[in-house]
């Protein structure tokens, strides 16, 4: 026992990327299980690990963790990216629920059979609806960070965000000045450059051999 | 201005139900304004009042907040909801996103198609008796208290009477396997606030019908 979180996935991004981004932005140093058969899943099941049969699972301080948005909740408040009050918290919470739809269109994306895949909508849904909001809050306090002048969970979801969008694609930024600043200054906080170097915890982008890993342990059709 | 909450969405429970829920549950007296035609939904967006051109949208304690989760957390933590620490919060979360999970499955049943919507049943009622209602169950049989976590009323609560009574509506005797959330359904209906929300002339919504449907689509502009 290393009293390090543990996290139970797939050896891919899908709903842990998340989780794994939020923990190395809080300088927190984690293990991983990676799903590779449909036994492993199983066993996981029959000894009752899973609340609702599902992963994301992380052990963290002495619970098996569940939900991913319940997960980030308390990585957040535990490590201190959930802002100071109330009010700022329900900023954070709000501004994560948008970066958490667009990243989840790219999340099932993979998983849509190639002919009904909408890369369009994607794009459009980032550019139209969610890009302007955090450019206009950037704008409009000045401010290096999304929410109270402090690094908290907004940034790191975001940041993720563009990525993810950029990674399909790469002009994405060219209309958000504000967007392509704030990607370069959280790029450069110690503990997210450490994380987008190679050889960290982060995981690819999905591959066929992911998706299908995926289909098969967890017996989706 | 009434200082009371003020809730933006259709005339009908959606997304927005689990949000009257848990303001009758912590007794705080709100206001609606119902979508009923383009145009008013076409107004708010120019007016910038929808952070992402979405309802839910409730403006209370000076925000017009949205995003149903972010305003479910906040009530829950306004009105001490929420459990007494972290690690309370956390089990209240993860008891929520399972409920939410499962009433989201009946949420969506109504706008699907007739032969769409004879399979969604099937899952629902079988997720509800094999994946969620077993936790609560066991949960409850384990600590033997009246509170879902902490020996305290809490949001978690509310939620898994709604999502009971969602279900229940769905197929009558689907807590027969239950006996512990019989019991909490009970004891939980019959709290003074609950009680009252459960009651004709509340502001809870009924089971949607073709209308609501209807307005939504239409609102919404949905292309099916």
């Amino acid at each position: 026992m290393t009293g390090k979180p543990k996290l139970y996935y797939f050896d891919g991004r899908g709903k842990m990327e998340s989780i794994r981004w939020l923990l190395a932005a809080a300088g927190i140093e984690f293990e991983e299980e990676f799903l590779e058969t449909r036994e492993q899943y199983e066993k996981l099941l029959q000894d009752g690990a899973l609340l609702f049969q599902q992963v994301p699972m992380v052990e963290i301080n002495g619970m098996k963790m569940v939900q991913t948005r319940a997960i980030l909740s308390y990585i957040a408040a535990k490590y201190n990216l959930y802002g100071k009050d109330l009010k700022e918290r329900a900023l954070i919470d709000m501004y994560v629920e948008g970066t958490t739809d667009l990243m989840g269109m790219i999340i099932t994306f993979d998983f849509t059979p190639p002919k009904q895949r909408n890369l369009a909508l994607i794009i459009e849904r980032a550019t139209t609806r969610y890009f302007p909001v955090y450019e206009k809050a950037l704008k409009q306090h000045g401010q290096e960070f999304l929410v109270g002048s402090q690094f908290s969970w907004a940034d790191v979801q975001l940041l993720e965000a563009i990525l993810m969008v950029e990674e399909r694609e790469p002009t994405v930024l060219s209309k958000f000045p504000l967007l392509q600043a704030f990607k370069a200054r959280m790029s450069n906080i110690p503990t997210i450059k450490k994380f987008l170097q190679p050889g960290s915890p982060r995981k690819p982008r999905p591959d066929d051999q992911y998706v299908a890993t995926v289909m098969e342990v967890l017996k989706k059709d």
